[in-house]
């Protein structure tokens, strides 16, 4: 249980979003995939974004960390302001190390893991913090270790990723991402490139994540995830941000009639 | 047999010159070819453009022609004027030869390597030199090998070019010999020498190739 003053400043008027978008804009070419997407989140919150594929959701998650920059739209993490419009309504960037301050907040899971394969199990969890964090190797081996026994995969700490199944791949990047101890997590289709036996594993580590209040945005086919897991349930579509609402709302009342047309496709 | 003895001694003092020339060449090209390969990637346009430049003179020209021209023609290029005793000259000419050569391998294995390797590695905090050093550049290395090999060895054989420079190497060691003795047995027995240091090379990048295979 939270105390009345943690409720209170995670829900308090004074307190920044953890994630503020406004009015994404970006294209590809000639292919507009984000046209004005806006999106909120509050601490703790755990929001499942949906939809077709090509509906720009994936450049979404990926915009909010820089990995693709926006052309319109502002972004704002934790209170510090990553990208704002000019005055000719082109989105700027504050200065390279502050774009990387601010996206050292967030940690990443890509669908294809992206393991570094050339360094074991343990190697990938403390790389990031040895030579980003300049920690000394003893400082974060307690913390890579533990992190490791939280996903279950201490006994494959010295396995080469190619050794592990897609599952365990991906527990070791959630391991990783943890482990530089960023304020929200992104997951961007963690589960779809795995077998289906395989991603129930995946989910239940990302439970154990939303149950320690871990602030997460998550892009994903998973429908029993977004309606157990999700505090909030967001549906794009061409680009668009359809609607967002409470997750137990959002599947037994979903108001747009694309919403609908999408939930029907699924079953 | 008594013969090849005698020849032996001679023989093995043009080796050392060969492997003076080879190991010194290495030392130079290997890292002045990574650091045009690094340029030639980058974003900046200009210098991309120049290395692409260099990379054809160096590898649409002659060795033999470019190791002349630094010997005997760079001590009147105005403006230069500078000149390099014998080895020192073929020295300069195999180093920057033998860099563009390596510069493209290097290029071609960096470039080989998986975008989401990048990104794993950006959203982790990595700045893109820290990411360079130590995760794309490592994985590099093991795919690089078998092309290094092969550059490698044509080095070693490459070597027997200075004889144009009056360079006493294992050929022309050799070959004075075959012209003294009126034998070609110090041909064979220096083709002898060459196909013991290139068994060597091979041997090394074959132990270098299994310790980079431990994580496939």
């Amino acid at each position: 249980m939270p105390s009345m003053t943690e409720a209170a400043v995670r829900t308090g008027p004074m307190t920044n979003p953890m994630i503020l978008a406004d009015g994404i804009r970006k294209r590809f070419g000639a292919n507009e995939v984000l046209k004005g997407v806006s999106l909120t989140l509050a601490r703790g919150e755990v929001v499942a974004v949906i939809g077709p594929s090509g509906s720009g959701k994936s450049t979404f998650l990926r915009c909010l960390n820089h990995l693709e920059t926006i052309d319109a739209g502002r972004i704002v993490i934790e209170g510090d302001t990553l990208a704002d419009n000019d005055a000719g309504g082109h989105a700027r960037y504050v200065a390279d190390a502050e774009v990387r301050r601010i996206c050292a907040r967030m940690g990443m899971v890509f669908q294809h893991f992206n393991l570094f394969p050339h360094l074991t199990v343990l190697q990938n969890v403390i790389e990031a913090p040895i030579t980003v964090k300049g920690m000394k190797r003893e400082a974060i081996l307690p913390k890579a270790e533990e992190l490791l026994r939280k996903v279950g995969l201490f006994d494959k700490r010295d396995a080469y990723p190619s050794r592990l199944s897609g599952g365990q791949k991906q527990r070791v990047a959630i391991a990783r991402a943890l482990a530089m101890e960023p304020d929200i997590m992104l997951f961007d289709e963690p589960t779809s490139a795995l077998d289906p036996e395989l991603t129930g594993e995946v989910l239940r580590t990302m439970r154990q994540l939303a149950d320690e209040h871990m602030t997460m945005l998550v892009v994903t086919h998973e429908m029993g995830f977004a309606r157990e897991v999700a505090s909030r349930v967001v549906f794009m579509d061409g680009g668009e941000l359809i609607e967002s609402r409470p997750a137990a709302e959002f599947f037994a009342n979903p108001q747009h009639p694309r919403t609908r047309a999408f939930l029907d496709s699924m079953l | 047999m008594d013969y090849i003895l005698s020849i032996l001694g001679p023989l093995a003092e043009g080796s050392l010159v060969t492997l003076q020339l080879f190991l010194i060449t290495l030392l130079l090209a290997v890292p002045l070819g990574l650091g045009l390969a690094l340029v030639r990637i980058s974003r900046f346009r200009v210098a991309s453009q120049a290395v692409n430049g260099y990379i054809w003179l160096m590898r649409g020209t002659p060795l033999m022609l470019q190791m002349l021209f630094i010997y005997y023609a760079l001590p009147f290029v105005p403006g230069v004027g500078i000149r390099l005793p014998d080895f020192p000259a073929a020295i300069v000419a195999f180093a920057l030869n033998y860099a563009a050569y390596f510069a493209e391998i290097f290029r071609a294995g960096i470039q080989s390597i998986d975008r989401g390797q990048y990104e794993g590695a950006k959203v982790l905090g990595f700045s893109y030199g820290q990411t360079m050093r130590r995760i794309v550049l490592p994985q590099v290395i093991k795919r690089i090998l078998p092309p290094m090999s092969n550059e490698t060895i044509t080095l070693i054989k490459d070597t027997s070019l200075i004889y144009v420079l009056a360079l006493n190497d294992l050929l022309r060691a050799a070959r004075g010999i075959v012209q003294r003795d009126f034998t070609i047995t110090p041909f064979i027995v220096a083709a002898g020498f060459y196909l013991i240091m290139t068994l060597v090379l091979t041997w090394l990048f074959q132990r270098l190739e299994k310790r980079h295979a431990v994580y496939d």
